[in-house]
């Protein structure tokens, strides 16, 4: 009898363990931190993109409108898909469009929106990146959707067909 | 030749020893406990992205405005998650990580133990 039931446990044990490294195979190994959505916006100080102006994060977010706060900038590739995208919403009227123009060269950007129009209603300037972090980002773009003070949506990486009609409906 | 050995191995312990094994300041060591969420499988402080030099920027600052190392640690955990820490609290997503070598030493030592007793028994 105790013979029996060691090889019995034996195959049991193998075939779990082969079963979660098997399933953990599909598994993507790259990791996405949780989107995590109703929670507060983050303070900041920054400098406004063309005038330079120190403006604070609680005078931006203070109507009741939907914020759109997108990060951007103008090496970045993938913000030039989601440009036409943003330049769209940027005819709504409920919502208003923030940009976030993040480690940046100053002629560069303004090159960027000029050469591709300007979409934002307001911009500032995150020359060290550290406002991305205080949003929890960690690359460009990203977009935020925010609606008193409380970001509604996440969105990493750039806006594309899908997310826009997601956005479109939530801003109804 | 024996003190030429003596002598070699004093001079590698007093090397050894007054070499800069922990790291100059708290940024660099909190940096080092920091995975970069680019290049993951690096840490904030290997890391030459975007993303881990800002981290490693804002990391000095919130230090210079009087946050302890646990702090800085809470701060970021909250806008990353645990991921974000190499050294994972203790907490219900983690339980099975920090009890598995726990249990599988207790379990290990269990069959031993039994081996054990009953070879005695056979004697």
């Amino acid at each position: 009898m105790k013979t029996k039931i060691f090889p019995i446990f034996l195959i049991i044990t193998f075939s779990i363990i082969f079963y979660v490294f098997y399933k953990g195979l599909q598994n993507s190994n790259i990791y996405t931190p949780e989107i995590k959505s109703e929670i507060k916006i983050p303070s900041f100080e920054a400098k406004e993109f063309f005038s330079k102006d120190n403006v604070n994060s609680n005078q931006i977010f203070t109507g009741s409108e939907y914020y759109l706060l997108n990060i951007w900038a103008s090496w970045c590739i993938p913000c030039k898909e989601e440009h036409k995208y943003l330049m769209d919403l940027s005819k709504k009227e409920n919502i208003k469009i923030i940009g976030q123009n993040y480690k940046d060269n100053f002629v560069n950007a303004k090159n960027f929106l000029i050469k591709l129009d300007n979409p934002y209603d307001l911009i500032f300037s995150d020359n060290d990146g550290t406002i991305a972090i205080e949003w929890g980002a960690y690359g460009v773009p990203e977009s935020f959707l925010i609606k008193n003070n409380q970001i509604i949506k996440k969105i990493i990486g750039p806006l594309n067909e899908k997310l826009f009609s997601e956005i479109k409906e939530l801003t109804q | 030749m024996n003190i030429l050995k003596l002598l070699i191995t004093v001079i590698f312990l007093i090397n050894f020893f007054s070499s800069d094994l922990k790291a100059k300041n708290l940024g660099t060591e909190i940096t080092k406990n920091l995975r970069c969420l680019i290049c993951q499988g690096q840490s904030v402080y290997d890391s030459d992205s975007e993303f881990a030099n800002s981290l490693k920027i804002l990391v000095e600052k919130k230090l210079d405005d009087g946050l302890s190392e646990e702090q800085v640690y809470d701060y970021l955990k909250n806008k990353y998650g645990d991921w974000i820490l190499y050294d994972p609290g203790f907490n219900k997503n983690t339980y099975f990580l920090w009890l598995l070598p726990i249990l599988m030493f207790v379990f290990g030592g269990a069959i031993i133990l039994r081996k054990v007793i009953l070879k005695k028994k056979k004697l």
